[in-house]
């Protein structure tokens, strides 16, 4: 009787195990025609082309091949996202907020995409995000630093797998104290639009913590791609400072360090720059020894070894013949959390292609690693990252043509990004509690 | 007197840039009647020539200095490649019609050459700071005033003297000055229309390719730099009134002062303060400082 009974259960869960195995074997077979359409928008022409459109594009192009390659280090090593190939549709950034949503619509309800990853421009990521939340699409925000997106609002569809810029400013000032930088007067010299306004104030809001007898000299705007900053220069020469502050980027950051090396600018003055990692392979020895620098995450010459970051870096390399930067480094983790998400999701829902509800539950709150370092979604209800950072300080070496950074500090990411409740400003003004520190 | 001379150095070397690149674009206003939309664009083909050219210089071994001649020879060539090829190619298939028509046609050039400089030079940077180091900097009244800057000046002078000569003192000047006045009466007296136009334009694409050129030492020249050329230039020739090299260099000290003086005292107002001028100048001179008197045909 027992003997027939355990016959019976083992048959039934033979049959049971088989037809899972069938059904299995058919989703695999469909995964192997079906395919994951993933739209990729960053600039590829425009003034932000350069510095940080092509080498995020590049670095799609890359994680694209490796991925279906099936070529990547585990936990990345599956064929595609979940056995789907991916098809990538890239998308010109350029053009300004209102295009960008137009494109948006485009790649969702044309091109039928199944996500998209993208964006530089913070405009840019404040324009789509309530488009993708109003079409219930999933989107990644990859690379945009405004805080404002998950701290203004609670998008149930959108993510952003980077830390925002509040992050960069916290770790540049802890850096210098912790260097025994001497700071009695400051200079700063910012883009007047978003990225340039929030970055100064969080600057300047920190340095109020940690250097509240800093005193600010010259406090300047120029408009975004002004190109010439002559003007600039003599107000920052007429005011020496002890450091001279900058989130400039690309042309511009390029355009100022030359005018400014060229009039003896930085002999008298530490230049202390949160993004300046991408102008380093074109300036070589033009860029001032000894300045600060950060990259928006421990990312190219800031980056800490590991097996996945000499992957990327070799296989970067190897394919586009430049290390890779700050850009490059941001989508390559957004197409990371996004493979997990889909997977994670997949296993779910017995191997077929995930909603995009699904992929957001799978994502929000996730842990990944990445070249990068590890990515928390640790803030905005799980959709915004928190991750570790470095800071340096730059020397050229003539016998490599490469600038190198030396004295590096890495910061953990919840040393320099804010506590799930709290606003980064706010956390900022207060003193940074919570903050934990090693 | 400790702010006032920075401000005023600062003013001039800003608007003898300027300077170099409006003076073009007003000549091919006063005397084919265009507004150039492209302007910028030749202006970035300057810039990325010359960054071309001194690198090759430096490739064959020739002496620094010689840089500052390959970025001449680069906007010549530039002038005459590009100059007769686009007015005799495309812009005179359209005299005779609305202005309008003509604005949208070196628009869309602007946007053709934009992909063409892209398709050529690809999207990475290019830097010459070379030529600008040549010229070291100077310690005057506590003030560090880059050589380049001072050297930026007297090419602008240059420009505008030569440009004004030629205009007034020599009988090519004096045609092309006929031309603009009246181009039928001229066109009957037995002056060459067609060739004016030609020539008066790849002098215009001569002026902004030299001010690419000789920007290019100061500058990562990449794309996007024709977008902000072009509407600052606008503004200049706006100012000074259509067509008029005075206009042109008063334009170019105005937005320069303006723009000094906002950096220097208010910073804040940087971005608005060419257009508040631009604005306060319009309200009493609608056409511009120096619009030329236009003689009514009966």
């Amino acid at each position: 009787m027992i003997s027939s009974k355990l016959i019976g259960k083992t048959r039934g869960g033979l049959v049971s195990m088989l037809a899972a195995a069938s059904l299995l074997t058919l989703a695999g077979a469909a995964q192997a025609q079906e395919t994951f359409k993933l739209g990729v928008v960053t600039f590829l022409s425009g003034p932000a082309a350069e510095s940080f459109g092509m080498p995020a594009a590049n670095a799609a192009k890359l994680m694209v091949e490796q991925f279906n390659k099936a070529a990547a280090p585990a936990p990345y090593n599956k064929v595609g996202f979940g056995g789907m190939k991916i098809e990538m549709v890239l998308v010109d950034e350029n053009g300004g907020g209102a295009k960008q949503v137009q494109e948006l619509r485009n790649l969702y309800q044309r091109e039928n995409v199944d996500a998209v990853i993208g964006y530089v421009g913070s405009g840019d990521c404040l324009a789509v995000a309530p488009v993708a939340d109003e079409l219930k699409k999933f989107l990644v925000l990859f690379d945009c630093g405004s805080p404002r997106i998950f701290e203004d609002a609670s998008p149930k569809y959108v993510f952003r797998t980077a830390s925002h810029a509040a992050m960069d400013n916290v770790s540049l000032v802890r850096y210098l104290k912790s260097h025994n930088v001497k700071v009695n007067t400051m200079n700063l010299i910012n883009q007047d639009y978003a990225w340039g306004q929030d970055s100064r104030g969080d600057f300047l809001a920190s340095m109020a913590n940690v250097y509240p007898q800093a005193k600010m000299g010259a406090d300047l705007l120029p408009k975004f791609g002004a190109g010439q900053y002559g003007t600039e220069v003599s107000v920052l020469g007429g005011k020496q400072a002890d450091i001279t502050y900058s989130s400039l980027w690309g042309g511009d950051l390029q355009g100022f360090l030359l005018q400014g090396a060229a009039r003896g600018l930085f002999k008298d003055t530490t230049l202390v720059l949160s993004a300046a990692d991408h102008v380093l392979p074109g300036l070589l020895d033009k860029m001032p020894d000894g300045s600060i620098i950060g990259a928006r995450g421990a990312y190219g010459i800031l980056s800490a070894k590991s097996p996945i970051n000499d992957w990327f870096q070799a296989s970067y390399q190897s394919m586009h013949k430049v290390l890779p930067v700050q850009a490059g480094y941001r989508m390559t983790q957004a197409f990371m959390g996004v493979k997990l998400a889909v997977e994670t999701a997949m296993a779910k829902n017995g191997g077929k292609k995930p909603s995009p509800e699904q992929i957001s539950d799978a994502l929000r709150n996730s842990t990944f690693e990445t070249p990068g370092g590890q990515i928390r979604m640790a803030l905005g209800d799980g959709h915004q990252a928190i991750q570790g950072t470095a800071i340096g300080r730059t020397r050229y070496d003539a016998a490599s043509k490469r600038v190198l950074a030396v004295d590096v500090q890495t910061f953990g990411a919840e040393c320099v990004n804010p506590p799930a409740n709290m606003k980064s400003m706010d956390w900022i003004k207060a003193g940074f509690p919570g903050a934990k520190c090693n | 007197m400790q702010i006032v001379f920075p401000i005023v150095i600062d003013a001039v070397a800003y608007a003898s840039w300027l300077f170099i690149v409006s003076l073009g674009m007003t000549l091919v206003f006063g005397v084919l009647k265009i507004l150039n939309m492209a302007h910028g664009s030749v202006y970035a083909i300057g810039a990325y020539a010359a960054a071309t050219a001194v690198a090759l210089a430096a490739a064959l071994g020739l002496p620094p200095a010689f840089s500052l001649v390959a970025m001449l020879l680069s906007a010549v060539a530039v002038a005459v490649t590009v100059g007769p090829l686009l007015e005799r190619g495309l812009l005179a298939r359209y005299y005779g019609r609305d202005e309008v028509v003509l604005l949208l046609v070196t628009y869309a050039l602007f946007l053709m050459l934009e992909d063409v400089t892209k398709l050529i030079w690809g999207v990475n940077p290019y830097y010459v700071s070379e030529p600008a180091q040549l010229f070291g900097n100077v310690l005057f009244a506590g003030m560090r005033i880059g050589g380049y800057d001072l050297f930026l000046m007297v090419l602008a002078a240059v420009c505008g003297l030569i440009t004004w000569y030629v205009l007034n003192r020599t009988t090519s000047g004096k045609i092309v000055l006929a031309v603009i006045h009246n181009p039928e009466m001229s066109a009957s007296m037995g002056v060459n229309i067609q060739r004016v136009y030609v020539v008066a334009f790849t002098v215009g694409v001569f002026l902004a390719a030299l001010g690419g050129a000789f920007t290019a030492p100061m500058i990562s020249v990449q794309p996007g730099l024709s977008v902000s050329v072009i509407i600052i230039s606008f503004a200049v020739v706006i100012i000074g009134g259509l067509g008029s090299i005075q206009g042109a260099a008063v334009g170019a000290l105005v937005v320069g002062v303006a723009r000094s003086l906002a950096v220097h005292l208010l910073p804040e107002i940087e971005l608005f303060s060419i257009y508040l001028v631009m604005a306060a100048v319009l309200i009493f001179r609608p056409e511009g400082l120096f619009q030329s008197v236009k003689a009514r045909l009966i």
